[in-house]
């Protein structure tokens, strides 16, 4: 049965405009300017969910963003959809379709409902306390977990929606445009400050635009009408800019902020498509003012959560601003004057209020009075003590509320009823505030935290700071504008407001019912299922920090982080511990306020745009010839060149036999590169590097080791002198900005005395580096006129030379232990270097290698790879590497570290070579070595950290790090599997070439 | 995320800088005279303090410049920013 409640036009729907939409599979009708919520309870549905924990049916509470119940999947079932949505922020629109969630197999008739009938098992830290033990079922328990909770279902393909990142710098930032940020954001705009002005709605004007209190005049108008002439006002206002349907997730220090932009959200399908459908905003504001509002609480009693129990604030929202009646059979539940505006909003458009319970003993204000005359019931001093209805509120049992306020008395009545609006006064919305660092103090009469310490340059506006009063609030907004702009006059100084509005306010958090606590149900938490009863039980067993309890009974941690509920919590908390609320604090707020999509918060970065990455100037030389590549920190690097369906293996089994019998050529560009120059150019190489440079020769080469001052290995390289006071140093890929940052860090903060000037030119140069013993013969063949002779052109030193045209600079040096060149040319040249070589090798089957390979060749000499077989506790005597180490040199950069006691234990993990004693089982990388198999527990000695099948030597290679390895040659070690253990023989890590012969050869 | 103020470009967003630690730790001129302890704390010893300290930051994404900040670790203000070299200011 499907009834129409749309009670009066609105001129917010537009009732010329039809929209059909699907809940749970069913098609329903709404109005254009409905949010799902709006037109659900238009067509009498209020059962919208089930709850987290026991699944009980849940209605639609709320007309905003703290809405904790009627949480819906929007589009199940397609790569748009999108879970957790509150379906009171959702606009609908022709098409949408939107279903329950957390209720199997369906809202109506849920399996897990059975939990609600066995909640006295599932007490406050039910989860903690059954599933610690035994540890090893945690799998089990994890899996039915998260079949049985889970709240919606992400989306299983990937998001075809486009997402934006905008910055954005502002003099001034409004958050929320109700009647205070309005004012303040057009009078800032009007001093001539540039002024943002966002709203997680999509109408202006916050609550006050619906308002209609006949006691509450500006300028003798209703303040909804003279609210809207001020918004019209606005679209006049240069240097003003009004984001709508723009909701502030995250406040930051130094007013930073990040708020989410809907864009498409609210359109049809076919209008989504190619457009951005959201954007995050990262605005830096110079002053941001909040006027951010205030939220109606609901109060605790039992049953408080049956669909059909709604705040008094929401009905009258969806009653004035929706034109919908929630109910037919309305009654207010409160304890101060707000449910009577609400109960005249119905009255007035003829919709039947059966009674207002009133908790207060008396109120005299001019709208009290106003419903009297109506001729409402009004029970004062009463309280509900329980209510009934399952899926849907039938009615509610009241009882007289003793002086105290802590029991019921007399006889019991029964009202009928099909909507319940709860008032229980009002929270300042200061999420967003206490985000930014600053803090709150208790007001002990308004039962509210308020704004204490601004941290930022802030101001607080409006019911966010606790002017509930229009009065109060354009008053204190008029000074405070004054204040902060140091203005002299506004023009809120002339208007004249009249009021009639009471605050008069009984305040009880948890109110009695006539059955003891343990046999009620008054939420406290609607979308965690969290009960006052849980709330004390944590109390009982000894939680005492707020932060504590709320984790341990899930108060405040759901979706909606408690926005309804986190008062009452507090408040029970310290009426059964005794304390004042102020003195218990309040749990932090944190971002997002409103969850955010992932898609927002990587914008654009997906993809190939997740991440930079840099190729080489031979890059598409390298695709060409069907290269594999690896990432090497941000670069692509050639990683192995297969020829006809070889697999990795083959293919770097020939390319290493190829570069040692005749030719090989890799790329080398990615090495970092920094030029140094300055008169104290080789002193400054003295202090960073480990060995000593003052005496290299113009044109020669050196190979350096970089310490960090606690004597580990932080990075190597070959450095060459190009002239006097001129070096080029190069570095690993990998380390190349960090070696920057660390040199320029020593140059600038502890020897700014040094004339040293450094400069990153890896960009600059495309490297290949040819070698083999024939490489020699094709760098002739390249560069006919360059002496290529031992004498002239020796290992270790450096040419420059033309090839052609293109002026190149040649050094002669040796990762793998052949006769080698690095040839450097600008580097747009470098595929033609490139080119040039592999013609000139043709003859001599000249061999492309990428970094596999070239990982290999290395190993087969024993030379370290930085961050491969070092891990940053290596100094250069663990790897072997004494002879590297100056003894001469005053200092250096971690040189006092190297004499430490720690650092010169005999028993420090060592690198050493690895021999398997079946020459065809190559070691894993990572294995662990241990000298003993019996023993409980085996004591590990270290672990493998390069190991390769060596075609060269026919035999499979490692290098490790063993403890006390240095002592151990030719002991035998074991390397443990999983399914056998591998003998092993320690070995001199210098595999191949010994005696270095053939870098002459 | 702190507005930070590089005493050689002006006011610039954190992403833009590096923290580098504790300021005011100057590295020993003579290492070699020093004991494994008077080394030690030299190499390891960093204050964590909960209120006013003195720390080095880098514009590493922009003049790559080394400055020092004082900065409450309390709540974040940064009470005051100071080329190298400069002498702190007093508290
Ligand atoms: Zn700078």
């Amino acid at each position: 049965m499907t009834k129409n409640l749309r009670v009066k036009s609105s001129e917010y729907i537009d009732e010329t405009n039809r929209i059909s939409f699907k809940f749970n599979g069913k098609t329903y009708h709404g109005f254009k300017g409905d949010t799902l919520a709006s037109a659900l309870l238009a067509n009498n549905v209020h059962l919208v969910g089930r709850s987290f924990k026991y699944h009980r049916p849940r209605g639609i509470m709320t007309s905003g963003s703290e809405e904790p119940n009627a949480i819906v999947q929007i589009n199940p079932g397609t790569n748009i959809t999108e879970p957790n949505v509150r379906a009171t922020e959702v606009e609908i629109y022709e098409g949408l379709e939107a279903s329950s969630q957390n209720c199997w197999p369906s809202v109506q008739f849920d399996i897990g409902g059975i939990n609600n009938f066995l909640s006295p098992f599932f007490p406050a830290g039910f989860y903690y306390k059954t599933f610690m033990w035994p540890a090893s079922f945690w799998e089990k328990y994890e899996f039915f977990i998260r079949h049985s909770a889970g709240l919606g279902k992400s989306p299983t393909t990937s998001d075809p929606d486009i997402y934006d990142h905008r910055n954005v710098h502002c003099d001034v930032l409004v958050i929320g445009a109700g009647i205070a940020g309005i004012l303040a954001a057009k009078n800032a705009a009007k001093n001539n400050f540039k002024t943002l002005l966002v709203d997680e709605k999509n109408e202006l004007g916050g609550s006050t635009i619906f308002e209609n209190n006949e006691f509450n005049k500006i300028d003798n108008k209703n303040t909804s009408e003279w609210l809207k002439k001020e918004i019209e006002k606005l679209k006049d206002i240069r240097n003003l800019e009004i984001k709508t349907r723009t909701s502030v997730a995250a406040y930051h220090q130094y007013n930073y902020l990040l708020a989410r932009e809907n864009l498409t959200d609210h359109l049809e399908i076919k209008d989504k498509t190619n457009k951005i459908r959201q954007r995050l905003l990262k605005i830096r504001a110079k002053k941001v003012i909040l006027a951010t509002g205030a939220l109606e609480r609901p109060m605790v009693f039992n049953n408080n959560d049956r669909p059909g129990i709604m705040l008094s604030s929401a009905i009258k929202k969806y009653n004035e601003f929706y034109g919908v009646a929630c109910g037919s059979k309305n009654i207010f539940f409160t304890n101060n004057d707000s449910a009577y505006e609400s109960a005249l909003s119905l009255y007035n458009k003829g919709i039947n209020v059966e009674a207002i319970i009133d908790i207060r003993e008396q109120s005299e204000s001019k709208i009290v009075k106003k419903v009297k005359e109506t001729g409402i019931k009004i029970y004062w001093s009463h309280s509900i003590v329980d209510t009934a209805g399952y899926k849907r509120l039938n009615s509610v049992s009241i009882m007289k509320l003793s002086n105290d306020g802590t029991s019921v008395t007399g006889r019991k009545i029964s009202i009928t009823c099909d909507c319940l609006g709860v008032a229980g006064g009002w929270t300042p919305a200061v999420h967003l505030y206490t985000q930014s660092g600053s803090k709150l103090k208790f007001d002990e009469e308004k039962k509210v935290f308020l704004p204490n310490q601004n941290t930022s340059n802030q101001i607080t506006v409006g019911s966010c700071c606790g002017d509930f009063k229009i009065d109060e609030i354009i008053n204190n907004l008029n000074q405070k504008l004054k204040d902060t702009f140091n203005i002299n006059e506004t023009d809120l100084d002339n208007i004249k407001v009249e009021i009639d509005q009471e605050n008069s306010k009984r305040n009880i958090w948890l109110l009695p019912s006539d059955k003891p606590l343990g046999k009620t149900k008054p939420f406290v938490d609607y979308q965690n299922d969290a009960t006052a009863k849980d709330i004390k039980l944590a109390l009982k067993e000894g939680f005492r920090s707020i932060e504590h309890v709320k984790r341990y009974t899930t108060t405040g941690m759901g979706t909606d982080q408690g926005k309804l509920g986190n008062m009452h919590a507090l408040g029970i908390i310290a009426d059964t511990a005794g304390v004042k609320m102020g003195e218990l604090g309040t749990t932090t707020f944190r971002p997002p306020y409103t969850p955010l999509t992932f898609g927002t918060i990587v914008g654009r970065n997906v993809g190939k745009y997740f991440d930079i990455f840099r190729r080489t100037p031979m890059n598409d030389w390298h695709i060409e010839n069907k290269a594999e590549f690896e990432n090497v920190g941000q670069w692509k690097r050639a990683w192995y060149y297969p020829i006809n369906e070889e697999t990795m293996h083959q293919a770097v089994q020939r390319e290493s036999k190829a570069a040692r019998e005749s030719a090989g050529i890799l790329d080398a560009s990615t090495l970092g590169k920094i030029d140094i120059q300055g008169s104290d150019a080789s002193e400054f190489l003295n202090r960073v590097y480990t060995n000593a440079w003052s005496k290299l020769a113009i044109g020669k080469c050196r190979y350096g080791l970089m310490l960090n001052e606690d004597g580990m290995v932080y990075d190597d390289g070959v450095t060459t002198r190009l002239g006097e006071n001129h070096y080029i140093m190069t570095t690993t890929t990998g380390g190349a900005a960090n070696v920057l940052g660390k040199l320029e860090d020593y140059l600038q903060t502890e020897w700014p005395e040094l004339d040293v000037y450094l400069t990153s030119v890896t960009d600059h140069y495309a490297t290949a580096s040819l070698c083999g013993p024939n490489s020699k013969k094709i760098l002739k063949k390249i560069i006919p006129d360059l002496d290529l002779s031992d004498e002239n052109f020796p290992h270790m030193s450096f040419k420059e030379a033309n090839i052609g045209n293109i002026q190149c600079r040649i050094m002669r040096i040796s990762f793998t232990g052949e006769h080698s060149y690095e040839i450097n040319v600008q580097a747009s040249y470098g595929k033609d270097l490139w080119e040039q070589c592999m013609v000139a090798g043709k003859e001599f089957n000249i061999t492309p290698y990428g970094t596999e390979t070239m990982h290999l060749l290395r190993a087969e000499k024993g030379f370290i790879i930085v961050g491969q077989d070092t891990d940053g506790t290596m100094t250069p005597i663990d790897l072997q590497m004494d002879w590297i180490v100056s003894k001469k040199k005053y200092d250096f950069i971690g040189k006092r570290s190297l004499y430490r006691s720690d650092t010169m234990r005999e028993d420090r993990k060592q690198l050493v070579g690895l021999l398997t004693d079946d020459p065809n089982i190559v070691l894993e990388e990572g294995a662990q070595i241990v000298s003993e198999l019996n023993q409980s527990p085996i004591e590990m000695l270290g672990h493998v950290t390069s190991s390769y099948f060596s075609p060269n030597l026919n035999k499979s290679i490692a290098l490790a790090i063993v403890r006390g390895g240095k002592e151990m040659m030719g002991k035998k070690l074991f390397v443990p599997m999983e399914n056998n253990n591998i003998n092993v023989t320690v070995a001199n890590p210098v595999f191949y070439d010994e005696k270095n012969e053939r870098l002459n050869a | 995320m702190f507005l930070i103020n590089c005493p050689y470009c002006g006011e610039r967003d954190q992403q833009e800088f590096k923290a580098g630690g504790e300021a005011h730790i100057e590295r020993p001129k003579q290492p070699t005279e020093l004991s494994d302890d008077e080394w030690a704390e030299y190499l390891f010893m960093r204050k964590n303090i909960k209120g006013i300290q003195f720390e080095r930051w880098n514009h590493a994404h922009g003049c790559r410049k080394w400055f020092n900040m004082v900065r409450d670790t309390s709540n974040d203000e940064i009470k005051a920013i100071y080329k190298m070299g400069e002498k702190p200011p007093s508290q």
